[in-house]
């Protein structure tokens, strides 16, 4: 029997804020164990909350991204529960009334090859909710540990319907969620900092059955390899089980994704009680349509609607553009750097981009924002070579000098005088006769019909110029010529 | 001396203006009468005497300085042990935290520290302010000043002991379901418990934060006027704290009293109301006829309802409330646990008593799966419902008048039945409900001499008209004036 396989996703974000979520203290990661408390991070006796309004901000900006419905009342939950790295036993969440409802991720599937396009799914979400993220414990041979610092860092709960069939949508889906955040400026997303964190439940059943199967909830997928490696793996596991004649049992599994295995964390019986009540410690809170405008006015073009837009706009490959348009940083440099040369250029400026800038940059170890090179240079230096001022090897070289110095192309060209000469029409053709001469054999077989022939003759020609000659000037004469022996 | 201990903040802060005393002498002599008297009334839990009198110079040296802050500077002031200092014990009176410091300030602490008070002591209660007659105590049970073998009420009954003892001038206590009022009438103090957000609890051992709001207890409603003055106002630790102006409470009582409607609610004069209590309040009401107030019975149909509402509201946030304590972080640690659940078993069960104990139970009941909307969700409309009484009760009158307590001061270890317990705040709780202001005044002595409480109820955010009432009443009586024949042997043996 055929089966397909459900899936839904739960992914946490912490939300980029300088404070924490109820309490001024500095949120923040890698700082010295228990150093971003205070009496309420801590839970101390007669603490109490004060929401951060920066962290709403940034939920309703997620939302409106994603398309949600921003509910115009959301009230704080408290979900209880004992575990020592939670101070309060209690976490502020909400239960009810999630701030965000509906919306949708737009993923891109793998396509049918590198430089096409895949296809496009909007994958249904369920709600968006806000939280607090608890500590973090470390476990010793005899102790384990509390560092409170991660405690009270606003957290988004981001849950998608069960509306994902394959370990590769599942990874097309966090790697767009995951862009989306970043773009918004809401969360830098780093999974390796936890800012990242994402649960899957997957459940499979015979295709076109109309309920869903047993469903298993895989935890501690901590990178999007190990989501879509996790997912796959319990796909294979379920398909096992139900091969084997067994039955599928609810329960929680941890991934490990060095070993590639899972394991059973709890079952169902064991499941909590969260006992949920609204938080008498803080008020309910109205979103007006003023303060939704505000935002959106503040949302950035999404990764996809830029690159529809890059294609149409710029005529671009496919391939440059799911390059450029994932990094909102990048976009915007490519696009600063067009602006000051010309749409027509604009190929030219995103490979120079992709292909030198991005190069230089990882050898470098730097980020784009550190580059010296400004976009109207880069501008500069791609009108340098469309005019034929410089070579593409000289302009090469010219650009690791600008990335290393911030010098305008034009100034190292003319310091360096490697700007291809005034042509001297009578010089250059003496030089291609000079070249044709002294090559016989690739005389021979260029007029036996080996058209790469004519390069043996280039570089004499180059030499002779000191390097300056243009060489698509070189090339029409050495034509020219050979058409005439 | 023994005069002075008696005495009300606007008599003291007289004579501290004219030199007569110093703040020094004054805090010497309440740290003298507390260490010869406080072993048999049992008010406080722990006294600093050294940081006391600290603050004490400091005071005078402000005085000398031409920069004392007011009518509190210099005034020693005692605070609920529910209510944080910077560097004190914070207890709850429970053996979880018997050994806590608080490392900051409640913000009632740092405007009381702002206005110059002398923050004297940590005042006896009921565990986690659960309970009415401080006998939930984990260090020991307060006793009456007015007869020792009775108990001052509670869940602020170290309070209300400590001024009826004059072992302070004034004090703060807690209100979550009458802590305040009833203790008060019991110990023949003032005890006004604010409205709902307008004093903040930023600081104040949470029991059930709905409900929960500190309140001064004091000799006269004029002191309370001070007192709240000092503590009142928005604050943005706070996020249930009221934005409002807050008037001069004390300059407000000496305006004319307004026509007073006064409203008798029919559900507060019923069964299980002591008759000398009653007639006591009959006295009050005859009084307040006589200066033309139009007197006129009302009704809070959901009165009823009140006691159950309250025990499921308040016991389910106190369930969670109560969960942080768990010797992970502070607070009694099991010294035998063998895992982290382990952990959280025998801290518990070793650090809480058992009043503590049947609450956390019952609210963790309320809230479980499967029963959240049968208590619960219904507590909450039931709530809303007893709220719409009092509102549309004020569509007629400005201000209620019932009794504080249904008896007076009953004999320690007398009510051992919860239930019968918790019938002492059924007067007291549909304010916290509603979230009213209320205080409770003394009007007189039972004839075997125990203070009887007045309380009247006011309109939310409405404390200036509350205690101008209140204070018209006081005037015209000289009950504060009274003292307990055990403290004036104390005082002169």
């Amino acid at each position: 029997m055929p089966y397909e396989a459900v899936i839904g996703l739960e992914v946490h974000v912490q939300i980029k804020t300088r404070s924490k979520i109820f309490t001024r203290v500095a949120a923040g990661y890698g700082q010295p164990e228990n150093t971003l408390t205070d009496p309420v991070v801590l839970a101390l006796p007669g603490s109490l909350p004060v929401m951060n309004k920066a962290a709403l901000d940034a939920i309703i900006k997620a939302g409106l991204l994603l398309g949600c419905e921003i509910a115009p009342v959301c009230k704080w939950d408290r979900k209880n529960y004992f575990y020592p790295d939670s101070p309060k036993n209690y976490q502020i969440s909400q239960y009810d009334q999630p701030i965000c409802l509906g919306g949708h991720v737009e993923i891109e599937l793998p396509g049918p090859a590198r430089n096409v396009m895949g296809e496009h799914k909007r994958i249904p979400l369920t709600r968006i909710h806000l939280e607090e993220d608890v500590g973090k414990l470390n476990h010793f041979a005899t102790d384990s540990l509390v560092d409170y610092n991660r405690a009270g860092t606003p957290l988004m709960e981001i849950v998608s319907e069960p509306a994902l069939h394959t370990a590769e949508e599942a990874f097309a889906y966090l790697t767009s969620l995951r862009a989306t955040m970043i773009y918004g400026g809401i969360s830098d997303c780093d999974m390796e900092k936890g800012q990242l964190r994402c649960d899957a439940n997957i459940s499979i059943r015979p295709v076109g059955a109309a309920t869903l199967g047993t469903k298993v909830e895989l935890k501690n997928l901590n990178s999007i390899s190990y989501v879509r490696d996790g997912i796959a793996h319990e796909i294979k596991r379920q398909l096992g089980v139900l091969e084997r004649g067994g039955t599928i049992v609810q329960e929680t599994r941890d991934y490990d994704g060095l070993t590639g295995t899972s394991q059973s964390l709890r079952s169902k019986e064991m499941a909590h009680d969260y006992r949920y009540f609204p938080d008498p410690d803080l008020m309910p809170v109205q979103v007006d349509e003023g303060w939704k405008q505000r935002l959106r006015a503040e949302c950035p073009e999404l990764p996809f609607d830029k690159q529809r837009r890059f294609l149409e706009q710029y005529q671009l490959p496919y391939t440059l553009t799911s390059v450029l348009v994932w990094d909102r940083a990048l976009a915007d440099y490519f696009e600063a750097a067009v602006a000051s040369a010309d749409t027509s250029q604009a190929q030219a400026v995103g490979n120079w981009i992709v292909n030198d800038l991005l190069r230089e940059l990882g050898s470098a170890k730097l980020q784009l924002a550190e580059t010296k090179v400004k976009p109207a240079q880069l501008a500069a230096l791609v009108k340098l070579v469309e005019s034929g001022t410089l070579r593409t090897n000289t302009a090469k070289e010219v650009f690791v000098e600008m990335f290393a110095s911030g010098e305008a192309p034009d100034a190292i060209a003319t310091r360096r005088g490697l700007n291809s000469a005034p042509t001297d029409a009578g010089e250059l053709e003496q030089w291609c006769r000079d070249a044709i001469a002294g090559n016989p054999k690739a005389l021979a077989e260029f007029n036996a019909g080996k058209d790469s022939a004519i390069n043996a003759f280039k570089g004499p020609v180059m030499k002779a110029a000191k390097g300056k000659a243009d060489p698509k000037l070189v090339d029409a004469t050495l034509r020219r010529l050979l058409a005439t022996m | 001396m023994s005069e002075l201990v008696f005495q009300t903040i606007t008599e003291l802060s007289g004579r501290l203006a004219t030199g007569e005393i110093s703040s020094a002498e004054l805090t010497r002599t309440f740290i003298a009468r507390t260490k010869s008297l406080d072993q048999r009334v049992h008010a406080f839990n722990s006294f600093d005497a050294g940081d006391a009198l600290a603050q004490a110079v400091a005071s005078d040296e402000r005085r000398a300085a031409g920069q004392s802050r007011g009518p509190l500077d210099g005034i020693p002031v005692g605070l609920k042990d529910v209510i944080a200092v910077t560097g004190q014990p914070l207890t709850a009176s429970s053996r979880m935290l018997a050994n806590f410091v608080s490392p900051y300030d409640a913000t009632v602490t740092a405007r009381l520290k702002q206005a110059g008070a002398v923050l004297w002591g940590r005042l006896n209660c009921d565990e986690f302010a659960m309970g009415s007659s401080t006998e939930n105590s984990a260090f020991g049970p307060a006793a009456n000043p007015w007869d020792l073998a009775r108990v001052p009420g509670g869940s602020s009954g170290g309070s209300a002991a400590a001024v009826a003892a004059g072992e302070a001038v004034a004090t703060l206590g807690s209100d979550t379901g009458g802590s305040i009022r009833q203790p008060a009438a019991l110990c023949g103090v003032v005890g006004l418990k604010p409205t709902y957000g307008l004093v903040s609890r930023y600081g104040l051992v949470a029991f059930a934060s709905s409900l929960d709001q500190i309140g001064p207890m004091t000799r006269t409603v004029e002191d309370a006027a001070i007192m709240l003055g000092a503590i009142a106002g928005h604050d943005e630790n706070d996020s249930t704290s009221y934005r409002s102006q807050i008037p001069d409470y004390r300059a407000e009582l000496k305006r004319r009293p307004g026509p007073w409607r006064i409203g008798l609610p029919r559900e507060y004069f019923g069964e299980g109301l002591d008759p000398e209590i009653g007639a006591a309040v009959e006295q009050a009401v005859a009084f307040y006829r006589a200066q033309g107030c139009e007197v006129k019975p009302v009704s809070l149909p959901h009165t009823p309802y009140c006691l159950d509402t309250y025990y499921i509201i308040a016991t389910a946030e106190a369930s969670s409330n109560l969960a942080r304590f768990d010797g992970v972080r502070y607070g009694h640690r099991s010294k035998d646990a063998k895992d982290a659940v382990d952990l959280y078993f025998k801290s518990r069960s070793e650090g809480f008593g058992p009043e503590v104990k049947r609450r956390i139970i019952l609210g963790t009941y309320v809230l479980s799966s499967g029963y959240y909307d049968a208590f619960y969700l219904r507590a909450q409309k039931v709530r809303t419902l007893i709220r719409r009484d009092f509102l549309k009760a004020y569509e007629e009158v400005d201000a209620l008048l019932t009794p504080t307590s249904p008896v007076p001061a009953f004999k320690l270890g007398e009510k051992s039945d919860p239930l019968a317990l918790y019938l002492c705040d059924i007067y007291t709780i549909g304010v916290n409900l509603a979230g009213l202001p209320a205080i409770s005044v003394p009007c007189g002595f039972t004839r075997a001499g125990l203070p009887i409480g007045l309380q009247l109820i006011g309109q939310p955010f409405q404390e200036a008209d509350l205690l101008a009432l209140a204070h018209v009443y006081e005037r015209a009586h000289d009950w504060c004036r009274r003292r307990p024949a055990f403290a004036a042997v104390a005082s002169s043996g």
